[in-house]
């Protein structure tokens, strides 16, 4: 069935269907309309599957990708359109330029966190690159995942972009079909199965993966704000975000505000019994809600700590003094507890961080510019918001994608659609200036090699400084020549 | 894990290098000394160690190992040469051309454009939510790289993604092909005089060594070379989540078609075509042509290559020959199996592994010649009814590394160019179009993934961080996306972050 699936697709591929960016741009209003008419369905199903408060669905999943629909409608012809690059004197009366063109059939694998965002924001790069794509979303999410199988046919073109649902196997039988990328959003052990069976066809891959991103925050910031911002990004959608703060590293002397600051934000945002906020989800399934149990054995929460098997409730919760060594600190949390690790100074947390392997995020809270550089110069991770969390996503200019364990690749606004593209070097000659060519030709000598070597120079202009005060001294001299010539000269 | 010893030792041994500078002078280099052979691990853990202190970091240090690339390649062009000749029998003009001077104009682009590349970009749209905001892309560097050379180019294929690897700030291990021993050890003897030896290390060896030098992480892995191979390198990366560039090759077609000058065109096929005696990924691997271009290009190609190669090419110092003895019985089982018909050329030797420029007509799409890619100077010719035909034969293959168009009339040019993919492209001529640091070089599909030349190397080298400095204003504004959630709230949020036509970009949540 899944074979099926994606011959289908190649075969509408190479029909030529997706190649007008008319028909590219018609499918992508068709699904920007498939989330406006079905908010309400989607948003029934998100709280089916996670208990999404129907604040956060367009939140946090439908505004960012109608955004991003809109930015590639608006611009898919600038995108599209040959890029042209700089010459040297051999080819100085020829076309050279970049053709971004499609790449064939590609797969993307949702995540079950964001199912809408992280299955769809692929997809709409991938359309508005002329591909065909298979969509595989989550078999965790279920109801999202049965919901965008109903759907997406009705608004899409059925054969160019098919909807695979099922559970290992099927993902599994799907990775042993031949694709031209893999857009895979989800956790590292399974990213390297991914790119394992990629690997047999030689495919490329784009993974969007995870990791711990720490937050560190300094001793001279406005606690205030900052433990508001933290505690938002942390506990939205219950901490089953990949780019939430995972861990807090800060300066013994603040760590008692640091707490007291979460604390009464959490009271602001949820009330006093986080559970019977409509506004506070769940844990996805019953094998994540024991994972994140098992984490927090044996440690004592400074704030919140209470659970309910029965509803997959855990409350936001924060432990302190966390040691380096414990679990909360092997593996990424994905959910609501948030340890806090203290560091002596800045260098400290700098080492700690590097300890370890690159973050999908990094976030530093500070009012110091010499600190905020240094933590940006002595660290790497995916992306970074500083005295702030999460907000790098927002911006589609940014490049969003991990590095080392945390991923490969990038997309968010044009990066989607040139992820999703082969960029083809194109140099369009003529058959004229033969004489020039005619030095290359064998037999040889010394005297064609000098003006061969001459002829491949690039950059083609000198704009070196020695050129550059050259230029204007003669400019200079020539212009006072020419006034002095002017003046003495008769009329 | 014990550390695996690798096969032929690196010689850091105490011995004078007689360096001969332009004023004549004879003087003595001495090289430090490692008693015991470096181990794989060693070595990569020591230039990890180098990586994290971040001395690869600063713009001056990447200048510096930049310079001193350009002075190790134009103070040894002679030997260079040498080495080349003894490997490939490579003529010092192709030397020069393809394999000294592309590494200098790289080495020169690089240095002159080091700064900008590394420059953080700020120029990126901004909305209305982040208009306070410092938002930028930091290029940051890797790691610790992996560099496998190919036999046929083996300077130039080394050394470009060692520019780009140096320029973004990695400490890199350079695995030159085996298969090229005097310029193996010449990079082996070079590199470590003029590179830091914390930072950049070459280890030599065969397959073997190969393989378990890819037991180890890197954070990037460059390799030119086969599919095969390819897969293999793409397998021992998954478990890492290394990402990889492959410069691969393929069956690169050559369409001469439409209204044509037929003399120039077979000089320059020609010229791509025999260059490096056939063994560059770029070559143009056969040509699909109507019966009447062919009856007027075979005379225009005999014509060619008299003038290049005299009437005995073998006779000829402008020509190379195949690389190993496995190669030219490769090449020779190919021909000898063709059921073309052979029509100029097709003398070789087997001393000295040599094989006459050979053209071949009559040749079908089942035919030995086109099954696997020639790599070598043999070139058969397709006879086509019409360009739909030759672009259908052309989608059923793999997508090539290059495909070349030879013809005056710009739709024929327009519509190869729109109904098919390869990783480049040039029209009327072949082979150039890498030599222009502008363009990206790479493949696509079964031709490879990822690219490299220019600033696209320096891209490839390196990690993109989006970065987003918030500013502490706009508390007020931030109260919006918080909870307890309201309709009123989200009401203002939704008209503040859609997406208007006009503007730079858009933002999703505040």
């Amino acid at each position: 069935m899944e074979k099926q699936a994606v011959q289908r697709a190649r075969e509408a591929f190479l029909a030529g269907r997706p190649r007008p960016l008319e028909f590219r741009v018609q499918q992508l209003k068709s699904l920007q309309r498939m989330i406006t008419d079905r908010q309400g369905e989607i948003a029934t199903a998100l709280k089916q599957d996670i208990n999404r408060s129907q604040y956060d669905t367009p939140l946090f999943e439908l505004i960012g990708l109608e955004n991003e629909i809109s930015l590639a409608v608006s611009k898919l012809a600038q995108w599209a359109a040959p890029r042209p690059v700089e010459r040297n004197l051999l080819t100085i009366s020829d076309q050279a330029y970049i053709q971004p063109e499609p790449l064939g059939v590609v797969l993307i694998i949702g995540a079950w966190n964001y199912p809408w965002a992280l299955t769809l924001q692929p997809l709409v790069g991938a359309i508005a690159a002329g591909n065909a794509a298979v969509v595989k979303p989550s078999e965790l999410s279920e109801y999202s995942a049965s919901l965008l199988k109903a759907l997406l046919p009705r608004y899409l073109d059925q054969e160019l972009y098919p909807v695979v649902c099922g559970g290992v196997s099927e993902t599994q039988e799907l990775l042993r079909q031949r694709f031209d990328h893999v857009f895979y959003t989800g956790n590292s052990t399974v990213g390297k199965l991914v790119m394992e069976a990629a690997a047999r066809h030689l495919t490329p891959v784009t993974l969007e993966l995870g990791g711990k991103s720490p937050c560190y925050i300094d001793k001279d910031v406005d606690l205030r704000v900052a433990c508001r911002r933290i505690t938002w990004g942390k506990f939205v959608n219950c901490g089953q975000t990949c780019i939430a703060p995972d861990y807090i590293l800060c300066e013994p002397s603040i760590q008692n505000r640091v707490v007291e600051g979460i604390r009464q934000t959490l009271l602001e945002f949820y009330g006093p019994d986080p559970k019977s906020s409509p506004d506070y989800s769940r844990i996805i399934n019953q094998r994540h809600f024991n994972r994140l149990m098992t984490l927090l054995e044996g440690y004592t929460a400074t704030v919140g700590g209470q659970s309910d098997s029965s509803q997959r409730y855990i409350a936001p919760t924060v432990v302190k003094d966390v040691p380096p060594q414990a679990r909360l600190m092997q593996e990424e949390i994905f959910g609501p507890l948030l340890p806090i690790v203290t560091v002596s100074d800045i260098d400290d947390a700098i080492h700690f961080i590097n300890e370890r392997e690159k973050p999908l995020a990094l976030y530093v809270f500070s009012s110091n510019k010499k600190v905020i550089r240094r933590m940006l110069a002595e660290t790497t991770s995916g992306g970074v918001t500083v005295n702030d969390v999460i907000m790098h996503y927002t911006l589609n200019s940014l490049p969003f994608g991990g590095v080392g364990q945390s991923g490969t690749g990038r997309y968010h606004g044009k990066h989607t659609f040139d992820q999703f593209s082969h960029h083809r070097a194109c140099l369009v000659k003529s058959l004229g200036m033969e004489d020039v060519n005619m030095v290359r030709y064998p037999p040889q000598n010394r005297q064609k090699a000098r003006r061969v070597r001459l002829a491949m120079r690039t950059p083609l202009v000198d704009f070196s400084r020695k050129t550059y005060i050259w230029a204007v001294t003669a400019t200079v001299f020539a212009f006072g020549l020419f006034v002095t010539l002017t003046a003495i000269l008769p009329s | 894990m014990k550390p695996c010893p690798v096969c032929r030792p690196i010689h850091y041994t105490y011995f004078a290098t007689k360096t001969r500078n332009s004023i004549g002078h004879i003087f003595s280099r001495s090289v430090p000394f490692l008693n015991e052979m470096a181990s794989q691990s060693e070595v990569i853990d020591r230039l990890r160690a180098t990586f994290r202190s971040g001395v690869t970091f600063p713009e001056q240090f990447r200048m510096t190992q930049l310079q001193n690339l350009l002075s190790l390649v134009e103070e040894n062009e002679q030997l260079i040469q040498d080495a080349l000749h003894k490997d490939l029998h490579k003529p010092k003009f192709e030397s020069v051309l393809s394999e000294i001077q592309i590494t200098l104009n790289d080495l020169y682009f690089a240095m002159e454009n080091l700064r900008t590349w590394m420059q953080p970009e700020y120029n990126i749209g901004k909305n209305l939510a982040t208009r306070m905001d410092d938002c930028f892309i930091r290029r940051e560097p890797l790691g610790v790289v992996l560099i496998i050379g190919a036999w046929n180019y083996p300077l130039h294929l080394i050394l470009l993604p060692l520019v780009a690897a140096i320029a973004a700030g990695n400490c890199a291990i350079l695995k030159p092909s085996e298969i090229c021993q005097a310029t193996e050890q010449l990079l082996a003897e070079l590199i470590p005089k003029y590179l830091s030896q914390d930072c950049y290390a070459v280890l030599c060896g065969g397959a073997e060594d190969t393989k378990s030098l890819l037991k180890n992480k890197f954070d990037h892995i460059f390799y030119t070379g086969s599919q095969v191979v390819a897969r293999s390198i793409l397998l021992a990366a998954a478990p890492h989540l290394t990402p990889v560039t492959l410069e691969l090759g393929g069956k690169s077609p050559c369409f001469i078609y439409g209204h044509i000058d037929i003399q120039k065109a077979a000089k320059r096929l020609c010229w791509s075509k025999f260059f490096n005696t056939g063994q560059s990924c770029v070559a143009p691997d056969y040509v699909l042509c109507t019966a009447q271009t062919r009856d007027a290009l075979l005379p225009a190609l005999r014509e060619t290559l008299r003038t290049f190669y005299g009437p005995d090419p073998g006779a000829s110092l402008d020509i190379g020959r195949i690389v190993t003895p496995r190669h030219w019985r490769r090449l020779m089982d190919m021909l000898e199996k063709s059921k073309g018909k052979v029509v100029i050329g097709g003398e070789s030797r087997e001393e000295d592994r040599y094989i006459a420029p050979t053209v071949l007509v009559d040749v079908q799409e089942s035919d030995a010649l086109m099954q696997e890619e020639i790599f070598g100077p043999i070139l058969p010719i397709l006879t086509i009814e019409s360009l739909e035909e030759g672009i259908d034969y052309i989608n059923r293959q793999e997508k090539p590394l290059a495909l070349y168009v030879f013809s005056d009339e710009t739709s024929v040019v327009t519509t190869v160019l729109n109904n098919t993919s390869s990783g480049g492209f040039c029209g009327n001529d072949g082979i150039v179009h890498m030599a222009l640091p502008g363009l990206p070089f790479g493949g696509v599909g079964a031709s490879g993934m990822g690219s490299y030349h220019g600033r696209w190397g320096f891209e490839t080298f390196s990690h993109r961080r989006g970065c987003m400095n918030r500013s502490w204003l706009l508390e007020r504004v931030n109260v919006l996306r918080y909870p307890p959630y309201s309709d009123y709230n989200l009401g203002w949020l939704r008209w503040a972050t859609t997406f208007k036509k006009n503007s730079w970009g858009g933002c999703s949540v505040m």
